[in-house]
Order: structure tokens, then sequence, then C-alpha cells
């Protein structure tokens, strides 16, 4: 799909730019866009529950309707902004200090806490994880004072702490006036019109997540086409980069990431049609905005704020608390544990050093995403069994063929 | 330059309001008004809160309807616009 045309004069110029190692920096940087898409791809089947999770719970849409609109929407909103992408390509570290290897490692880093974030079936924020995998390696590869702490904190930390407060007030500000004006409709006809309005709002979001996660890989990719001095400092990400990341986020959507569907979907609150309108709208209009700001949120916070404000804003619903503080837990630890994770990686790759370091170090991660992989088998949830009654644990349990009585 | 910027967050909030909470109340206002009507209270009485009936039949109730409808579309279209003009500095 590439043309050559807009590859050479990039590798031309990366063999000519002079590097800390004696090696091909086409090899590395090549080897850097492929992880950096590969996360992306995690990026998207760990967040489509963010956008189809209570559609999905509400039987608004089929499971596998869901994701196959969310891919195709996430597909389009990667074009429909470049702010979030300029936040994570010049204002997180300095470029000046970072090499290919660092991005490489914050990369492996933020992949590595994702997967096993999923496996466990929690929501955590993969925005966290690159942002806390790039900062670890960063730190690791060249001292503190390599990271922009006021971008770090203006442009990531506040928004990640504020945003779920935001949703949540709107989603229950939106929740409770639903219920107010339709407290006259008949149930049925509640049910079925809100349903209609879930289906547009769930789209929102997805179109939302795409302005916002895939300009995260957007952003580093530009990273490290900078850092190589392939573009000039502050550049925006050229369009092979957002073509790419549009296309492997609403992939990884598409493929669905079940277990978090199911955590955000039956294990919070259970909803009904017109919370699930006022969640997904209240999730698309903060996303969608902080966007336009170049906030890089966690679209994983917003949703989960969302549904918790959804919960408080109708009389007698049942938050359960314990799920969201198992989640809480999560969260703090996701930007210091990439962090940790992706100083590790900068570890091997450096200690070994060269393009070889890099192999090594992507060798390891696809060796451990293989073994997540092997160990999700275990405990499977698909489109089959993603709406089955909560019963506390992320996979259901198995078929009760032997069983007598199905549920309580 | 300030660590929080309180502008954009006054900003998120209100338009958050009014976007993510205001324009699903008027689609609920446009369904109410789509219900309006005989049709509805027929089935109302036939079919109990089962009924799931949404469009009433009154003429008005349909526009009134049909309005909301339209201002939740061009709402969203209009924000698209504005965060793609804003996303994409002229070059």
């Amino acid at each position: 799909m590439l043309d050559k045309c807009t590859l050479r004069p990039v590798f031309q110029k990366v063999l000519r730019v002079t590097y800390g190692h004696t090696v091909s920096n086409d090899t590395v940087l090549v080897l850097v866009v492929i992880t950096a898409l590969a996360f992306d791809f995690t990026n998207g089947f760990h967040d489509t529950g963010n956008a189809m999770a209570t559609s999905i719970a509400t039987g608004a849409l089929g499971p596998r309707t869901a994701v196959a609109i969310s891919g195709a929407l996430n597909f389009v909103g990667a074009f429909l902004s470049l702010a979030v992408a300029a936040t994570i390509a010049s204002g997180l570290v300095d470029t000046s200090d970072v090499t290919l290897h660092v991005v490489a490692a914050g990369l492996a880093g933020g992949i590595i806490w994702n997967l096993l974030t999923w496996l466990l079936g929690i929501p955590s924020s993969s925005s966290h994880a690159l942002i806390g995998g790039v900062i670890g390696s960063t730190i690791a590869a060249a001292g503190g004072s390599a990271v922009e702490w006021h971008g770090l904190v203006s442009k990531v930390i506040i928004p990640a702490l504020l945003s779920p407060f935001i949703a949540a007030l709107v989603a229950a500000v939106g929740t409770w006036s639903l219920y107010r004006i339709s407290r006259s409709m008949t149930d049925g006809a509640r049910k079925h019109g809100f349903r209609i309005g879930q289906v547009g709002s769930a789209c929102m979001v997805s179109l939302a997540h795409g302005t916002n996660d895939a300009q995260k890989t957007m952003g580093v990719i530009t990273l490290a086409l900078i850092v190589n001095g392939t573009l000039p400092k502050g550049a925006n990400a050229p369009f092979w980069v957002i073509f790419c990341c549009a296309l492997a986020i609403s992939l990884g959507t598409y493929i669905g990431g079940w277990r978090v569907i199911r955590t955000l979907g039956k294990g919070l609150v259970e909803i009904e049609s017109p919370q699930g309108m006022a969640a997904e709208s209240a999730s698309a209009a903060v996303i969608l905005l902080s966007s336009s700001f170049g906030y890089s949120l966690s679209t994983t916070h917003v949703a989960t704020g969302s549904i918790i404000g959804t919960g408080l804003g109708k009389k007698g619903a049942d938050v359960r608390w314990n799920v969201l503080g198992r989640m809480a837990v999560a969260w703090c630890f996701t930007l210091p544990c990439a962090a940790l994770t992706g100083a590790a990686a900068y570890g091997v790759a450096y200690g070994v050093g060269g393009t070889f370091g890099v192999v090594v170090l992507l060798l390891i991660l696809a060796a451990l995403a293989g073994l997540i992989y092997w160990r999700s088998r275990g405990t499977k949830v698909d489109h089959n069994n993603v709406n089955a009654e909560w019963t506390g644990t992320v996979a259901p349990p198995e078929e009760p063929a032997t069983a007598t009585t199905a549920g309580v | 330059m300030a660590w929080v910027n309180w502008s954009a967050i006054w900003k998120i909030v209100v338009f958050g309001l009014l976007a993510g909470a205001g324009l699903p109340a008027l689609f609920a206002v446009g369904m109410l008004s789509l219900g309006l009507g005989p049709k509805a209270a027929r089935a109302n009485t036939a079919g109990g809160t089962d009924s799931d009936v949404l469009v009433g039949g009154s003429v008005a109730g349909m526009v009134g309807a049909a309005i909301c409808f339209l201002i939740v579309l061009a709402a969203i279209g209009w924000g698209i616009y504005e965060i793609y003009q804003i996303g994409h500095p002229s070059k």
C-alpha cells in the first residue's frame, strides 16, 4: 500500500544520520514502526469495550455487528484530528535526548502492560501504558531531565485525573434527564426508542476513540521519525503514518476485546438502554472535546466514569464498587508499571546493543505476548458468552450442562 | 505556562454537558413527541406497559420529533466539522 516514493527518501535520510551505535538505522526504524502498529492493534482490541460494551450489554447491537461498526468508525476518526499526535510527538520528551532504542523499549513496555491487563479483563488505560512505557525508557536512557514534566502533568496527568469525574457528571445529568423526560412513555417504547439512540451514541464513541487513541500511536511513530532526523522537530504526522495507524487500530477493534467488553458491560452496573445512551453520549462528548484541545486522555477512564455516572443518575441503580475499586487500583499502577517495564526493556535493548538489541527485545516481547495469549485460551471470553450473567469473574463459568437451575 | 488550563477544563465541562447530556435529552423529547397521538394511546390500553409502539400518529407530534432529531444531527455534524478544523491547523 505504501508506495516506494514515500519511503525511499525516508531511508536515505535515515542512513545519513549519525547515531550512537554503528547500526543500520533503517532496520531499527522499520522495527519500531512495526512495534508501534502492534501496539495500536492491542489498543484497538483493548478498547472496543469503551464504545460498544453498553450497546452489547443492552442488546442494542449484536456483538459482531458492534465490533465491525466500531472498527470502521475508528478508522474514520483517526483522520479527524492531529492535536493529540502533536502532544505525544513533541510535548512529552525532549526529542534530542531520545534514540530509537528508547522508543522501541517504551513501546514494548506499553504492549506488555496492555496485554497483562487485558488477560485480567481490567479496562486500564492503553494511553497510560504507552506514555508510561516511553517515559520509563527515556528516564532509563537519559535521566529525568529528558522528560517534559510540564507537558506530562498538564496534558496527561491532570486530564487523566479530571476526565472520569467530568464524564460521570455529564452522564449522571444525562441519565437523570432522559428518565425524567421519558417517564410518561411505556417501558417497551422507552427501551425500543433509546436502543436506537444508543446505537448512534456508540458510533460517536468509536469515532472519538479514533481521534484520541489512534493519534497516540501516530505521535509515537512521528516521535521515532523526528528522533531519527527523518522529520524536523515539531513536525506533524505524515499521511502514511495516519493511514497505517488508522488501519491497525480498526483491525484491532474488529477483533474485539471480549474480556474487557464483559467487565465494562456486565461487571460495573446493570444497564438499561437510556443509561447506555447517556453514558455513551457523555463519553463521546468529553473525548472529542479533549482531543481537540490536544489532551491525551484515557478513553477507558472516561468510559468508566460515564458508566458510573449513569449508575448514580438513576435511582435504585446498583454500582458494583468493588469492581470499580479493582479498576482504580489498576489505573494508579498503569503509568508507573508501564514505566518500569519500559525501563527494563531499554535495559535489554541497550545491554545487547545495536540493531540486534532491538531484535532481541522484540523477540522477548513476541514470546511474552504468545504466553499471555496462550494463558487466555484457558478462560475464553468471546462473542458467545460476553453477556453471560456476572458471577464475579471475567470468564463466565463453563456452560452448565449438568446444572439444573440456570441463574437466580 | 500554568499547570492546569482552567479555561479548557471549563469549556470541556460546559460543552460536554450541552453535547453529552443536552443532545440525548433533546433526542428524548423527540421520542416523546413522536409518541403523541391516538395510536400510542390505543396501544397502551391494549398492550399495557409492554407496548413498544414509537409512532403515535399525531402530525404535530411527528413534525416536532423531526425538528428535534434534525437539531441533534446538525449539532453532531457541526461538532465534527469544528474538531476537524481545530485538529488540522491551516497548512
